[in-house]
């Protein structure tokens, strides 16, 4: 293991908790909709930027822990965050590449593919959500990842 | 680590070649998850560590509202005290008053009950848990209690708070319980117009304040202001206790059914402390586990 490795592992291990309390932090109800999936986010960001760290196998783990956070089918999220981390593994060098705003268009197809698989995991599982507001957390993720993607960064270079 | 690679060089490689194997692999594992938990609900022992592991987090996040709660309470004005502790004087006066009321009537139901040979009512059981301040998720009305299968909570019991009921507990871990709403989208319960008895189901809506009831034909004998109660039949929730009080009823001429809807009258979203209610159930909850041995155990009756 190179000294690298072991710092991202050291990033990894503190991000991961502090956006699984995020992803549940009280809001207020108007907010509550708009918040975005900030755990897949930082899979993605792992996968993307730290792929020996960031594997497959963290980001089942991550949506393994929201599924047992959130208390819906075992399974769930870590279905649809391993299908994400994979599309991002597989194309990491070319989208690594792209400006910010390049990347956030990217960034959103991938959170519409991941709520779409909830969305049908939901439907199979006899838990049907036909709310227009389930898509909210795409656009605002979207937004929010040059933000992330700035601040993990700079994380990431500190060490 | 016999991988080649310049010194000081910023990219390396992943580490792992057959990336599509290894995705199929774990997709295939969520699967079978998902398929054992929602078909056999067989992880219980799975879903209890799971619940354990992320109970401190759960803790954690519950941790500024709790602490916040507490300094209101203990910086409060002693003026505000005393305002408080005097609207809960009366209050208690009030209810003591109509419990003293109540007693005389329940010992005249047990009598009448003896008399026409039914069953005198079986005691029930209370006891109170805390709302822990937790988003579960955002579009499905789910909180977290502190109370577990360490206290004896199970899957399926009703959740009650002073003015009506809550909803009922679906995962049961060893610390904590989620509690489904009436309000969920997915949560359904019978009930009972208390004017007439005319039985229907009451539906969550997705929003807090409101309950719908989506199966009455449009000549339905409902009005404005009917209290609805729960029926007891399903076997979940003990007959009587008020579930929502009907704020709309529209007859459609060209629809078959009637819209009704009604507004809690439990606070859904604004409680902080509920009831957990042990009743002896007449019919047994759809797959509860606890009643079958036992009745193995006695034999076959004779």
């Amino acid at each position: 293991m190179t000294d690298g490795d072991r710092r991202s592992r050291l990033l990894l291990t503190a991000v991961a908790p502090v956006a699984l309390v995020l992803c549940a932090l009280p809001l207020p109800r108007l907010l509550d909709p708009l918040r975005p999936d900030l755990l897949l986010l930082i899979v993605i960001w792992f996968a993307l930027m730290m792929p020996r760290t960031g594997g497959l196998l963290f980001a089942w783990a991550a949506g393994l822990g929201l599924d047992a956070f959130r208390g819906v089918v075992l399974g769930e999220n870590a279905l649809a965050f391993v299908v994400v981390a994979y599309l991002v593994h597989r194309f990491h060098l070319r989208v690594r590449m792209f400006p910010l705003a390049h990347q956030s268009l990217v960034v959103l197809s991938l959170l519409f593919i991941y709520q779409f698989l909830l969305f049908w995991i939901d439907g199979v599982t006899g838990h049907p959500l036909t709310d227009w507001a389930r898509w909210l957390p795409v656009l605002t993720g979207a937004l929010c990842w040059p933000l992330l993607a700035g601040l993990l960064g700079r994380l990431a270079i500190r060490g | 680590m016999p991988v080649l690679r310049e010194p000081g060089a910023r990219y390396a490689p992943p580490r792992v070649s057959a990336l599509g194997l290894r995705a199929l692999l774990l997709i295939g594992v969520s699967l079978g998850l998902m398929v054992v938990d929602h078909r056999q609900h067989e992880l219980q022992m799975i879903r209890a560590t799971a619940s354990m592991v992320v109970w401190p987090l759960q803790r954690l996040v519950n941790a500024p509202a709790a602490a916040w709660e507490w300094m209101q309470s203990s910086l409060a004005t002693q003026h505000a005290l005393l305002a408080e502790n005097q609207s809960l004087r009366a209050a208690a006066r009030e209810s003591s008053l109509r419990l003293l009321r109540l007693e005389s009537i329940e010992q005249e139901n047990l009598r009448l009950r003896a008399l026409v040979q039914v069953e005198p009512r079986e005691a029930e059981r209370v006891q109170a848990a805390t709302v822990l301040r937790v988003d579960l998720d955002p579009l499905r009305h789910r909180v977290l209690i502190d109370r577990g299968t360490r206290d004896g909570v199970s899957r399926g019991q009703p959740v009650i708070d002073a003015s009506g009921v809550v909803g009922q507990t679906t995962n049961v871990g060893p610390l904590a319980a989620e509690v489904i709403l009436l309000s969920d989208p997915t949560h359904a319960m019978p009930v009972q117009v208390v004017r007439n008895g005319l039985r229907t189901i009451a539906v969550g809506s997705g929003d807090a304040g409101r309950l719908m009831l989506p199966y009455l034909p449009r000549n339905a004998d409902v009005q404005v202001d009917d209290l609805l109660v729960s029926s007891g039949l399903g076997g979940v929730f003990p007959g009587g206790l008020p579930v929502a009080r009907v704020v709309e009823v529209r007859r459609d001429p060209s629809q078959p059914l009637a819209t009704v809807s009604a507004v809690p009258a439990a606070a859904l979203d604004r409680d902080r402390e509920v009831l957990l209610l042990w009743y002896p159930a007449r019919v047994p909850p759809p797959g509860a586990p606890e009643t079958a041995p036992r009745a193995r155990d006695k034999g076959p009756p004779r």
